[in-house]
């Protein structure tokens, strides 16, 4: 490494310790973190994972307002989860309310809480892990790190960037429609149409960036170098440990509870 | 920096070489038999279809393998297949925006050193000299999307030479590009060469762009044979014939009509009927107080007045970014005002509410056309002549009356021989004619066009001219957004100069 190494400025870092970590490894940790809780539904489980995750990013410097900025999807998406439960729900135990396929009973109180609890314990951790994440450090550290090939995670990456042209593509062509004389009936119709040509616009772009890249040595059989160091070290361990540790707690918080409720049973 | 950046200019040397791509019958080069010298600065003209592209393609070894062709005889750079020489060439193409690969300008640049297996220390160094090169004196971090079309192509520029090529391959670079991005660029090629001294080739239809730059002109033939080849003042003489017709723009050759215009875009003589036409005649659109935005939080010029008069050409210009379209947009009822209001005449609206954004889809079309910039925007139908009927369909007139009109502008514009071809395969010219027509065979009274001539070939650019001047003096109210010099002198009869985020209105 030489002075010449050249460092991605975090603009928007705010995130302790976190920022430090690889995307890969961020990556990582949520998969290890939220597929076991997956794998039952009970209230205990959710809530542990939850209370710890919520104490450990607020640590991290996420605040209230970054947190329903960023997350408010999720904190919407909870509750609607929940109230479904709360009212289709499997009945048991004592019945509140009903009309029609409604039925509120002690069950589904309790599956609602849980549902809502584990959407939460699923979702922050996905939203708030990749705060920040910059699509070409994931890419460098999908190659780098993962030793996934190159030549698929750099044309994903390439190819990702011509999203942006297809939403100005879709614009201007509906605002064509409207001059064309036939933007006042057949919605189904002047989708079709649009569809196709965004399809036909789609591939010509498409085939125009990989000759670009082409051009550019891509895909040749020299062996790649990069000019960006994607690196693990000791933060990203931690992260990745921390998330084991708290799907491991909350199972066993569960299951010493006595609640833990798997899903295929 | 003073180590030895400049690689060794490249040899060119083709012998009976040919290509047919898969997808088509006859040989888009054929016979070809090429020697270019290191360090020669080669102009490569002819038609459209003559294979120009195919050949900078081959050279720069982006062809691929025997499933998209068909090679005949042999071409090589520095005495091998050009796929063996990968990295020795670098080439720039068309379109600004489909060669931006990374989000990060220095990303970009370093992608193709990457490629290469250049070792990281001699990257960033390499990544900074070119962009310095080029002129784009930029964080390296600065977002790619933020770019100007010519600070894209030059941003491909230094992507390419970054990889320290022998031979640099410039594909219509600035076909795309405003005047100060063609400037822009060629500036930044004539730097770089005066370091380098790389081979150049460069494929242009407008010839006075690059005329200084180079040394030898090369030209193909339709049928992608050679048919001339010497230096610039030989060949653009000899052959003034065969380029004018092939499209090419052959510097000083004056445009044929009767005005007369100088390069700076001044008019020396304006129509009769177009000056006489316009003191009578109500303004058929007006705007005051007019705010235009593509969102309502997105407001780009505020406090715009504008009187688009019948019988006359209105021409908007002023540099990228100001919102030329965006007023387009909105004068032509697609986009509703954020402020103030546009304002159809009384003869305009005939019946309807004075305001285009409140009238139906299908009430435009006789009253207000708009032909978009990118003509591919504004296909609907599978065919060429569907695509020239649908407005008329929409319009409700019987089969015979959509027959005669549809027969009628295919022989106007020329397109009849390809009534059933679909509009996404024709030609760059003839996308632009079938655009047009499209929106002409309804009659709208106002006209509106969003860089019409834009990439255009001296023969579709004549073509088009001469229809809309007559079409002027006609009576139609036409508006056109537009950076073309020739086309403001021949059509500015009046013209509006829109500046960031201010307008002032000339007479």
């Amino acid at each position: 490494m030489s002075a010449e190494t050249y460092s991605v400025p975090q603009a928007a870092a705010r995130l302790r310790f976190i920022d430090r970590v690889n995307p890969v490894s961020r990556l990582a940790a949520a998969m290890l973190l939220t597929t076991p809780l997956l794998l039952t539904v009970d209230w205990v489980s959710a809530a542990t994972a939850l209370v710890i995750q919520l104490v450990l990013f607020a640590l991290a410097g996420v605040t209230l307002p970054t947190l329903l900025r960023r997350a408010w999807p999720i904190l919407i998406a909870a509750p609607v989860a929940g109230v479904s439960m709360l009212l289709y729900g499997q009945p048991s135990g004592e019945e509140y309310w009903t009309f029609w396929l409604a039925r509120i009973t002690d069950g589904s109180i309790e599956l609602a809480v849980a549902v809502t609890v584990r959407v939460l314990a699923i979702g922050l951790p996905a939203v708030l892990l990749f705060m920040h994440v910059d699509p070409t450090e994931l890419a460098d550290g999908l190659a780098q790190v993962w030793h996934l090939p190159s030549r698929f995670v750099l044309g994903a990456l390439a190819g990702a960037r011509l999203v942006g042209l297809f939403i100005e593509d879709w614009q201007a062509m509906s605002l064509s429609r409207r001059a064309r004389g036939i933007g006042d009936h057949g919605t189904v119709r002047r989708f079709a149409t649009m569809a196709f040509a965004l399809l036909v616009l789609a591939i010509r772009r498409g085939s125009k960036l990989a000759t670009a890249m082409e051009a550019r040595g891509f895909g040749s059989e020299v062996p790649r170098t990069w000019a960006r160091e994607s690196r693990v070290g000791w933060p990203d361990l931690v992260l990745v440990v921390l998330a084991v540790t708290i799907a491991a707690v909350s199972i066993a918080s569960a299951v010493w509870a006595g609640t833990f409720h798997a899903v295929w049973s | 920096m003073s180590r030895s950046s400049a690689p060794a200019p490249a040899a060119i040397e083709a012998r009976g070489w040919g290509w047919r791509h898969a997808s088509r019958l006859r040989p888009a080069v054929e016979k070809l038999d090429l020697r270019i010298h290191p360090g020669e600065r080669v102009l490569l003209l002819g038609p459209s279809g003559a294979g120009k592209s195919t050949l900078l393609h081959a050279l720069a070894g982006v062809h691929g393998g025997d499933d998209e062709g068909e090679e005949y005889g042999e071409l090589m750079v520095d005495g091998v297949a050009p796929s063996a020489a990968r990295g020795r060439a670098g080439l720039v193409l068309q379109d600004p925006d489909s060669q931006v690969i990374l989000a990060r300008v220095g990303d970009d640049v370093a992608f193709g050193c990457e490629n290469l297996g250049v070792p990281r220390d001699e990257i960033w160094p390499r990544v900074r000299r070119a962009l310095a090169d080029v002129g784009l004196e930029l964080p390296l971090e600065h977002p790619s999307s933020a770019l100007s079309g010519g600070q894209k192509q030059r941003l491909a520029l230094a992507g390419a030479i970054a990889m320290r090529p022998g031979l640099l391959l410039l594909d219509e670079p600035t076909a795309n590009l405003d005047p100060d991005g063609v400037r822009e660029v060629r500036d930044a090629v004539g730097r770089v060469l005066e370091r380098t001294r790389a081979t150049l080739v460069v494929v242009e239809h407008r010839v006075d762009v690059w005329v200084d730059l180079v040394e030898r002109v090369v030209v193909l033939g339709r049928d992608g044979r050679l048919i001339a080849d010497g230096t610039p003042g030989v060949v653009l003489v000899e052959q003034r014939r065969e380029l004018l017709d092939a499209g090419v723009w052959v510097p000083g050759v004056p445009l044929p009509g009767a005005v007369a215009f100088d390069v700076t875009g001044q008019a020396t003589a304006a129509t009769e009927s177009g000056s006489a036409g316009r003191s009578a005649i109500e303004h058929a659109l007006t705007a005051r107080g007019l705010a235009i935005g593509r969102r309502a939080n997105a407001v780009v010029q505020r406090g715009l007045e504008l009187d688009v008069a019948a019988g006359a050409s209105t021409v908007i210009t002023g540099p990228n970014g100001v919102g030329k379209s965006t007023l387009a947009l909105t004068a032509g009822g697609l986009l509703r005002p954020l402020e103030g209001r546009v304002e159809a005449s009384a003869a305009l609206a005939s019946g309807l509410k004075r305001e285009p954004i409140a009238w139906r889809s299908r009430e435009l079309l006789t009253r207000i056309g708009t032909v978009f910039q990118e003509p591919e925007h504004q296909f609907v139908a599978s065919t060429v002549e569907g695509e020239l009927a649908v407005g008329l369909r929409a319009l409700r007139l019987d089969d015979v009356a959509i027959a005669a009109r549809v027969h009628e502008l295919l022989e106007r514009l020329r397109l009849d021989h390809l009534a059933r071809a679909n509009p996404f395969t024709l030609s760059g010219g003839e996308k632009r004619r079938l655009s047009v027509a499209a929106v002409l065979a309804t009659r709208p009274s106002v006209l509106i066009l969003d860089e019409p001539t834009f990439g255009q070939d001296r023969s579709t650019w004549i073509e088009l001219t001469a229809l809309l001047r007559e079409l002027v003096d006609d009576g139609l109210a036409l508006v056109s957004v537009t950076h073309d010099a020739a086309f403001i002198a021949r059509l500015g009869d009046e013209r509006i100069v829109l500046a960031a985020s201010t307008a002032r209105e000339f007479a």
